[in-house]
C-alpha cells in the first residue's frame, strides 16, 4: 500500500515534469480537451438553463391548479372532434364555487374563471402587439404565482363592476413606460381606455414559450364589455392538496358534468388540464435536445481524447529505453501502467480546468449579452466536467498505458 | 608472497544455473542463443564474460539479470527458482537483488543525481526520508557528494556512470551486472570506474562483468568465455591463477 502511494506521487511528479519539459506538444494536445470541455460545458449549461427555464415556465401555470378547458392542451385525436364541444362559460366558476361550498370534505379550494384573448396595448406613441389579455375577477389572486412590483391587483368592488382598471405585465410595462412610472396612467387596449393599477413582477421569458410578462389583466365584466365576441374562456380551479391531484381532478369532473347537465352515458365535453401533462409532453423533447447536444459535443471531446491517446503513444514510444531501465531497477507492470495513465490523466486534468475557467467566463458573457437566455454554471456541472476529463484521460490513456507496461524489458533496453 | 584473493573462503551460492538454453523465433528461422549452459557465481566473486558478438554474451547476461527467462534449463537465484517466475515477481528479483551498470548509463535525462538514484527505493517502497538519506549516501561512496542536485546533462561521462553504479548500489543487491560499464568513456575515465568497481569488490560486493574488451576482463578474477552459446572456457584469471597454484 505504502509503495503504491510512493509510485502514485513519483508518478505525478514525472507528468508534470514531462509536462513541463515538452510545453508546446502539451498545450497543443490539451488545447483538444480544452475546446471539448469548453463546448460540453457550455451545452450542459445551456440544457440546465432549458431544464430551469421550462419549469420556471411551468411554474407560472402553477402545480395546483386545475384548468377546466374546451380542449385538452396536449390533444392526442382529431382536432375536430373537440371544436364541435359546446364552449366553457365564465359562469361555471360560481356554480363550482356553489358546489366546493357544499361539499364539506373538498379537495378544491377556489374555481376562477379567466377569459383570454391577444389584443395591443397602447400609450401615446407606445404600443405593444399581441399582448395575452386576461379577464378575470379579483380571485385570480388566490391562484396566482405572480406577484405585483408596483401598485396592486384589481380588488372586488372593481372586479364585480368591471371597473376600467388594468394590471400589466413587466414587458408590457418596459414597451409602454421605458421612462416613466405606469400607475395611474390610462393606456389604451382596442380604443379603451385602462388605469393602470399594477405592474407584475419579472418573470423571464423561454425561447418566446410562455412570455407571462407580456401579459394584462382586467376585471372580467370589462372584458365581457369589450371583447367578448372573440374569446376564449376557462376555469382554473385551485386544489388544496396537490398531493392528491387526482382525487381532486376527479372532484372537479364530477362537478363540470353536473354543470354541463351531462347524462351518465355520455362522455365528457371537456377537459381538464394541469401543468403535469404540459411537462410530460415537453420533457421528451427537451431529453432529445439534451442527448442529441450532449453527443454533437461529446464528438469534439472525444477528438480531443484521440489527440491524447496519439500523444501518450509517442511518449511511450520514445521513452521505450527509460521503460526498460525502469523495469530493469524493478518497476513492476502496474507501475509503468499508472506513470503513463497518470501522465494522460494530468494532461486532461490540465486541459479540463483551462476548459472550464473559459466557459464559465463565456457564460458570464453570454449571460451579460443575453439576459434572456437561461444560462447557469452548477458546483454539479463543474464537478461532472471534472470527472468527464479525468475519465477521458484514464480512457485514452490506457492503451498506451497498457502496450507500454508489457514491453519486454530486453527489447525495450535495446531500443534506441 | 601470497595473495588475500585465493585466502578468502568462497561464499555461498548466489547464481546457479544448470544447462539453460535460450532459442527465438525469427522469422522462419529459430536462433540458439544458448545452448546449454551450467555455471554457478559465488557471492564476492569478480567475474567477466567474454565472448565475440553472437557468441551469447548478452543472451547470458539478461538471463543472469533476470530480465529474461530461459527457454529451458533450471535458474536459482540465492536458492529461489527464477525459471518460472513471472513478469512482477522477476521485476521484484531485480529491484532487491541486483544492480544494473549499462553502458549507456541509462539515467532518466530530467532527473538529478539524488532522484535517479532514489528509484529503485521508490519501487521497493522505501519511505521518502531514508530513501533520500540513502541516495545520498551511496552518491557520497561514489564520490559525487558535491554532485547531488545535478541533471545528467550537467556531468560529465565518468560522473554520469558513477550516478549509475550508485544507482545500482543503492538497494545493497546481492550482485551487480555491468554491461559494457566502460564503453562509452575514454580509457582514462574508463580506468576510475575499474577502480571503484574493484574498491566495491574489496567491499565484499558481487560483481559481474560482461565485455568484449580484454583489458577490461582483466581486472576480474575469473572470466568465462562464451563461443556460439556454450562456455568455451570458465577460468581464474592469469595472475589469481598462478597464485592460487602456488598456494597449493
Amino acid at each position: 500500500m505504502k509503495r503504491f502511494l510512493y509510485e502514485l506521487t513519483e508518478s505525478w511528479k514525472i507528468a508534470a515534469a514531462q509536462m513541463y519539459a515538452n510545453k508546446t506538444r502539451s498545450m497543443l494536445t490539451a488545447l483538444g480537451v480544452i475546446i471539448g470541455i469548453v463546448a460540453v460545458t457550455l451545452m450542459g449549461t445551456a440544457i440546465n438553463g432549458i431544464s430551469t427555464g421550462f419549469d420556471k415556465s411551468m411554474a407560472v401555470l402553477g402545480d395546483d391548479v386545475l384548468y377546466v378547458d374546451q380542449q385538452p392542451w396536449i390533444r392526442k385525436d382529431d382536432w375536430w372532434n373537440f371544436r364541435s364541444r359546446k364552449k366553457i362559460k365564465t359562469e361555471y366558476a360560481e356554480q363550482i364555487n356553489r358546489m366546493i361550498g357544499a361539499a364539506p370534505k373538498s379537495n378544491l379550494l377556489i374555481a376562477v374563471p379567466a377569459s383570454s384573448w391577444f389584443r395591443s396595448v397602447k400609450y401615446n406613441e407606445n404600443q405593444v402587439n399581441n399582448v395575452y389579455m386576461l379577464g378575470t375577477t379579483s380571485d385570480f389572486l388566490a391562484i396566482s404565482t405572480v406577484d405585483c412590483a408596483k401598485g396592486r391587483f384589481f380588488n372586488e368592488i372593481e372586479s364585480r363592476g368591471g371597473a376600467n382598471v388594468v394590471v400589466i405585465g413587466y414587458d408590457v410595462a418596459d414597451g409602454l413606460f421605458p421612462s416613466e412610472n405606469p400607475i395611474d396612467k390610462m393606456v389604451l387596449i382596442n380604443g379603451q381606455p385602462f388605469k393602470v393599477i399594477g405592474v407584475n413582477t419579472r418573470q423571464g421569458t423561454f425561447l418566446g414559450l410562455f412570455s407571462w410578462d407580456s401579459m394584462v389583466a382586467i376585471p372580467l365584466p370589462a372584458f365581457k364589455r369589450y371583447f367578448s365576441a372573440q374569446s376564449e374562456s376557462e376555469i382554473r380551479v385551485k386544489v388544496k392538496d396537490k398531493t392528491k391531484l387526482a382525487e381532486s381532478k376527479d372532484e372537479l369532473i364530477g362537478y363540470m358534468r353536473r354543470v354541463r347537465e351531462l347524462p351518465p352515458e355520455k362522455d365528457n365535453d371537456f377537459a381538464i388540464n394541469e401543468q403535469q401533462a404540459f411537462k410530460s409532453t415537453l420533457d421528451p423533447v427537451k431529453n432529445s435536445i439534451a442527448v442529441a447536444g450532449l453527443f454533437i459535443t461529446g464528438l469534439s471531446l472525444f477528438v480531443g481524447a484521440i489527440g491524447i491517446m496519439n500523444i501518450t503513444f509517442v511518449s511511450v514510444k520514445e521513452r521505450t529505453k527509460e521503460i526498460g531501465t525502469r523495469k530493469a531497477l524493478g518497476a513492476r507492470r502496474r507501475t509503468i501502467l499508472l506513470q503513463f495513465l497518470i501522465e494522460s490523466t494530468a494532461l486532461c486534468l490540465v486541459g479540463g480546468l483551462i476548459g472550464l475557467t473559459f466557459a464559465f467566463f463565456m457564460c458570464l458573457a453570454i449571460g451579460k449579452a443575453l439576459p434572456s437566455f437561461p444560462i447557469e454554471i452548477s458546483l454539479g456541472l463543474v464537478v461532472t466536467s471534472m470527472i468527464v476529463s479525468v475519465l477521458t484521460g484514464l480512457v485514452s490513456g490506457f492503451a498506451p498505458a497498457w502496450s507500454a507496461s508489457r514491453l519486454d524489458p530486453v527489447t525495450a533496453l535495446r531500443y534506441e | 608472497m601470497l595473495n588475500t584473493e585465493t585466502m578468502r573462503p568462497r561464499g555461498p551460492i548466489v547464481i546457479d544455473i544448470e544447462n539453460i538454453t535460450k532459442h527465438y523465433v525469427m522469422g522462419e528461422e529459430t536462433v540458439h542463443a544458448l545452448r546449454g549452459v551450467t555455471l554457478q557465481i559465488h557471492r564476492n566473486e569478480y567475474l567477466a564474460i567474454m565472448g565475440p558478438s553472437g557468441s551469447g554474451k548478452s543472451t547470458l547476461m539478461n538471463m543472469l539479470g533476470c530480465l529474461d527467462t530461459p527457454s529451458s534449463g533450471r535458474y536459482e537465484f540465492n536458492g529461489k527458482d527464477v525459471s518460472a517466475m513471472d513478469d512482477d515477481e522477476l521485476a521484484a528479483i531485480r529491484n532487491r537483488e541486483i544492480g544494473f551498470v549499462f553502458q549507456t548509463f541509462n539515467l532518466l535525462p530530467r532527473a538529478t543525481s539524488l532522484r535517479n538514484v532514489e528509484l529503485p527505493l521508490i519501487y521497493a517502497g522505501i519511505d521518502p526520508v531514508t530513501r533520500q538519506e540513502r541516495a545520498a549516501q551511496t552518491l557520497r561512496d561514489v564520490g559525487l557528494g558535491e554532485r547531488l542536485l545535478h541533471k545528467p546533462n550537467e556531468l560529465s561521462g565518468g560522473q554520469r556512470q558513477r550516478v549509475a553504479i550508485a544507482r545500482a548500489l543503492v538497494n545493497n543487491p546481492s550482485i551487480i551486472l555491468a554491461d559494457e560499464p566502460t564503453g562509452n568513456l575514454d580509457s582514462k575515465t574508463g580506468e576510475e570506474i575499474m577502480a571503484l568497481l574493484e574498491n566495491l569488490y574489496q567491499a565484499g560486493n558481487t560483481i559481474i562483468l560482461v565485455t568484449h574488451e580484454a583489458d577490461i576482463a582483466h581486472h576480474a578474477r575469473r572470466t568465462v568465455h562464451l563461443r556460439d552459446g556454450l562456455i568455451e572456457s570458465d577460468a581464474l584469471s592469469e595472475a589469481t591463477e598462478i597464485q592460487t597454484l602456488a598456494f597449493t
